[in-house]
């Protein structure tokens, strides 16, 4: 790997940092980059999905995952993890992800992780081949492809110092606030950065100096190198014996800070964790003098840095790197208050997910109620036995007489004289756990049981427990010899043109062992819609996570309510056409048990 | 400073709390006791019996070695062995009292370098422990580069350190290591001057002693000497240093211990300790040390890595007799938090004028920021300004701002305005200018 990012890499973030998000779509805006830089955000406590991001003028949706696997679950091409868990759990977070895969590499941005963990971390990260960056560090940035967090500052500062595009210097550095100061001293000095690493100041870091200059040294756009180093360890070392070997050719410039730190003794902590020599070879002075001897340019102070980067540039007599276009994220930015994913209308012509309505409309497109409810309500182009399945439930729970109770509260609603709306509602409000929810519950508590691999037997036994009669199970007077025919019209089209029926398949034998008891204990028609739908759903590829998810959010139900409004509607225009007067229950069919009620 | 030491009290009391996890198959007393004074010296012995009964040895617990050549371990009193506790008590006394110089190396017997004076405040007190001269042991523990390494010989007492590669064995591990694997290298080192029939027992104590290095995360561990009497463990001497990183989740495990200074340092200032204080309370960072007080420049920088080079650019401009102070400010601090930073510095810097007569400075200053918000940080300096104006102009000081980062125009506009309105002189630049450029201007002044 020569490079560390490209244009197209992605991140999983760790930690939903809004700020510091938004200052990398900021910056993948301005550099043009196809694709968001953040792909995923690991928010264990949010109960959010997504969070709103600026990408530019627009806003974009960032998924939230409750956990780094299924945040890489779904997001496989994210193969950068930036950590921004606290010491506490920064380590924790690092090994999981190394356990999980699939990462080239790791930025950790906490400080103070104990000394022996990071160690643990850091050789585990080195044995799976995954580059780590920090702990204690604001990360690294490749001009131009990809910037982490908030390394480089404000999106103003990025562009004044030349971080916008790639240059042709690779900075190593230990401190993060330097690292900014570093890329402005390369943008006045000399053409900008092609890729820029803070190895971060704890003592005990992932990659150090060496690694990211051996990398540096391979990619082609680094035409020359600046490490700034630190009183403290012996990194700088392992610099210079790349040098004498010729392991790194490129011209490199050095500057170890600290050298103040040799007029107190060790009880001054001066700068960071990593920062306290602990003999003379890892004083910034020793450090400096060995560099220059190993024919690195090392200037006088840093003072004179600047200096010593013109030269070092000029002499190199690049030829000048042509200012890429940018665009300019507008400074005032409105976040938006309603979120619509479903339909649009702000062209010539209204879109159901993407389809202008003419689109599906007309006969000749060939286009059912099936098509515009898989695309209203699950963005998503169902095949036609799906569509055509979903038509025939809505058919099928149309309506189911004047007796039921929806029904007959509409009816009465509306012959007191109220609209057609209000009358409506009135039955539909009547929808629910009793009414109509056994859609939802046979889906639920069947899917359960065929998730959990129960026998029947034990399924009814689990139900007993629970003290539910089983949804979707039971009729008035249907029974296995007088069968319900919506049921069986229901078997037969997907038994006929659904892929497999797992789940009914699953609910037959049930049936088998209730009707074994009681003859009317049959699949009934609730039952049978839901048991289907969470067939369809498993055969149109959805995880059992979403599924379970439309269950708990009352998709199922919608079905029903969708279908039974034509019925109300129905029975309201029915009372409207016969012009019924007001009505009032008959006295003699309520059982009156008044009593006077007693002092307390 | 993630590594931090501890008094050999404590050490011995992490050790004493998990003895029987990794040295079951050892016995230690755990008689020892820490005093301020003879007076808490005597009333200990109301309650530890073995205060009364056995003759005792008394030493200083601050941090410092050679305290026998420096003559502060109290073993004898007409001869070894005989210190009784009222000998012990007049003698910590004696000791406390006045102030003792203590010299940190020696050449044979004689002082080399200068010695540190200061008052002796922490006393270690533990029976006489006879024993002979084969019964004592060396080892200690600590990380070098990438790994760990164990230190042993069967040589004890102050004499190893002349001599060290000869008497001492060194033992590498990776942090990779296993259980068994570091076991296994740990039996197969075993320094050949143990006596043959004690090798097996040493073994098993070094397995124990690295095992509670590494699992109690101790940044160091030497105990110098350790006495072997059969199954019996003494902790003759000790020096620890723990990772404070791993305070979080070592509650338990450290039970109370406490940093000190080490001895001849300063105490430190209440100043510092408060700015400890807060640092520990926030989610930024906030460091001060005062070099000296007197001199004249005062620095107040933002960023760990800016501060060294103005440290660095101040040492070489003009000397450190001039520098005051070495601190920093970072990871974003509220405006409350920087405020009381920026007072306590200037607190500091305005209680004297300068010795010759010259202006002090005051360097703000800070690298280009990545997410810190310069304007808000800048409000809480500009706070501490308007409490402190009239003592400022009293001293005499002038303000060199440098600064970039998130508002950083905002940030210099608003103290540049409030010095002004203050009567305050300043000087402001942006990240056109070298970092440490405002240090040059201010000393060319």
């Amino acid at each position: 790997m020569a490079k560390l990012y490209t244009r197209d890499t992605q991140a999983i973030f760790w930690n939903n940092n809004t700020t510091a998000i938004q200052r990398m779509l900021d910056y993948d805006y301005t550099i043009q980059r196809k694709t968001p830089s953040v792909a995923a955000i690991v928010a264990p406590t949010s109960g959010s999905k997504f969070e709103k991001f600026f990408y530019g003028p627009d806003e974009i949706m960032i998924p939230l995952y409750k956990s780094t696997a299924a945040a890489k679950v779904h997001q496989p091409q994210a193969d950068v993890l930036l950590n921004f868990a606290s010491f506490r759990t920064a380590y924790d977070v690092t090994m999981e992800a190394l356990n999980i895969g699939g990462f080239s590499s790791m930025m950790i941005t906490a400080e103070g992780i104990p000394e022996r963990l990071a160690r643990h971390m850091n050789a585990y990260a080195r044995e799976k081949n995954v580059i780590v960056i920090g702990p204690a560090t604001v990360g690294a940035i490749a001009p131009g492809a990809f910037k982490i967090a908030n390394i480089g500052g404000t999106i103003e500062n990025i562009v004044q110092s030349k971080l916008h595009r790639a240059g042709s210097c690779g900075l190593v550095t230990r401190s993060g606030g330097l690292f900014n100061e570093l890329a402005n001293i390369i943008s006045i000095n000399a053409d900008g950065i092609a890729e820029g690493v803070a190895i971060g100041g704890d003592r005990f870091v992932g990659s150090v100096f060496i690694d990211n200059m051996l990398r540096m040294q391979e990619n082609p756009e680094v035409k020359y190198m600046i490490l700034l180093g630190e009183v403290g360890g012996t990194e700088e070392y392992k610099v210079i014996e790349a040098i004498k070997l010729g392991k790194i050719t490129k011209p490199v410039i050095a500057w170890c800070i600290g050298t103040i730190a040799k007029y107190y003794d060790s009880g001054v902590q001066f700068g960071h964790a990593g920062a306290s020599a602990n003999n003379q070879m890892e004083t910034a002075e020793y450090k400096n003098r060995a560099m220059a001897e190993a024919g690195i340019h090392v200037p006088a102070s840093f003072n004179d840095l600047p200096n010593m980067i013109k030269k070092v540039f000029t002499d190199l007599k690049l030829p000048e790197i042509p200012e890429p276009e940018m665009k300019v994220c507008p400074s005032v930015r409105k976040s938006k208050e309603f979120i619509c994913t479903i339909s649009d209308d702000r062209g010539d012509e209204a879109t159901y997910a993407g389809f202008p309505i003419s689109s599906l409309a007309t006969p000749d497109t060939g286009k059912g109620i099936g098509d515009v409810v898989s695309l209203l309500w699950f963005k998503k182009q169902y095949p036609k036995w799906a569509t055509e399945f979903i038509e025939t439930v809505i058919k099928t729970v149309a309506d189911h007489g004047p007796a039921v109770s929806g029904a007959h509260n509409a009816k009465v609603t509306a012959r007191a004289g109220k609209s057609v709306v209000e009358s409506l509602v009135t039955g539909l409000l009547t929808i629910g756990s009793r009414f109509g929810g056994a859609i939802d519950g046979a889906a639920e508590h069947f899917k359960y049981a065929d998730d959990n691999k129960l026998t029947a037997a034990e399924f009814l036994n689990h139900m007993k427990k629970l003290a539910i009669p089983i949804p979707g199970i039971g009729h008035r007077i249907k029974s296995l010899k007088n069968p319900d025919l919506r049921v069986e019209g229901l078997k037969k089209f997907a038994k006929e043109y659904f892929p497999a029926t797992p789940l009914l398949d699953y609910a037959l034998t049930v049936e088998q062992l209730t009707t074994s008891k009681k003859e009317n204990l049959i699949l009934n028609v609730d039952g049978t819609i839901g048991i289907l739908m969470v067939d369809m759903w498993r055969a149109l590829g959805y995880e059992e996570a979403e599924i379970n998810e439309f269950i708990s959010s009352g998709t199922l139900n919608s079905f029903f309510i969708l279908g039974r409004t034509i019925g109300f509607i129905g029975h309201v225009l029915d009372e409207k056409r016969l012009a019924m007067p007001m009505y009032r229950h008959p006295m003699s069919d309520i059982l009156y048990d008044v009593q006077v009620a007693e002092k307390i | 400073m993630a590594q931090k030491s501890i008094r050999e009290y404590d050490a011995k009391s992490i050790l004493a709390k998990h003895w029987n996890k990794y040295f079951p198959d050892f016995t230690y007393a755990y008689e020892t006791v820490m005093v301020q004074n003879g007076s808490e010296l005597a009333e200990a012995a109301k309650t530890r019996a073995w205060l009364k009964e056995k003759t005792l040895v008394a030493k200083p617990d601050m941090l410092f070695g050679k305290r026998g050549k420096n003559n502060l371990v109290l073993f004898r009193d007409t001869k070894p062995g005989d210190v009784s506790l009222a000998k012990a008590v007049s003698w910590i006394d004696e000791k406390s009292s006045t102030l003792q110089s203590v010299y940190f190396s020696f050449d044979g017997d004689k002082p080399t370098g200068e010695a540190k004076t200061g008052m002796l405040t922490h006393f270690v007190v533990e029976p006489f422990t006879p024993h002979l001269q084969e019964e004592e042991y060396y080892i200690s523990a600590t990380c070098v580069g990438d790994n760990d390494m164990l230190y042993m010989s069967a040589e004890g007492g102050m004499e190893v350190e002349e001599g060290w590669d000869e008497k001492v064995t060194e033992v590498a591990f990776p942090i990779t290591d296993t259980e068994e694997e570091i076991a296994e290298k740990i039996r197969a080192n075993i320094p050949s001057d143990v006596a043959d029939a004690d090798k097996a027992k040493f073994a098993e104590f070094a397995i124990g002693f690295f095992r509670a290095y590494r699992e109690l995360n101790f940044a160091y561990l030497e105990i110098n000497p350790f006495v072997m009497q059969g199954n019996k463990i003494e902790l003759l001497d000790m020096v620890a240093k723990l990772d404070d990183t791993a305070g979080f989740m070592m509650v338990d495990d450290w039970g109370d211990v406490e940093y000190p200074t080490s001895f001849g340092m300063e105490e430190k200032s209440p100043e510092v300790l408060a700015i400890e204080d807060a640092d520990s309370k926030s989610g930024a960072s906030l460091k001060l040390t005062i070099l000296k007080p007197e001199a004249r420049i005062w620095t107040m920088v933002a960023g760990g890595g800016a501060s060294v080079v103005y440290a660095d650019t101040i040492a070489d401009l003009a000397g450190i007799d001039d520098l005051a102070n070495y601190g920093e400010y970072s990871g974003g601090p509220t405006t409350s938090e920087t405020k009381f930073y920026a007072e306590t510095l200037l607190d500091l810097m305005t209680r004297e004028k300068d010795a010759q007569g010259r202006d002090k400075v005051l360097i703000i200053g800070g690298a280009i920021a990545n997410f810190t918000d310069v304007a808000k940080t800048f409000t809480g300096i500009i706070q501490a300004f308007e409490e402190y104006a009239e003592k400022m102009k009293e001293v005499g000081i002038r303000i060199y701002v440098r600064r970039g980062g998130p508002n950083y125009e905002k940030g210099l506009k608003d103290i540049k305005e409030a010095a002004d309105r203050l009567g305050l002189y300043i000087e402001i630049y942006g990240p056109q200018t070298h970092v440490t450029d405002i240090v040059r201007m201010a000393l060319a002044k």
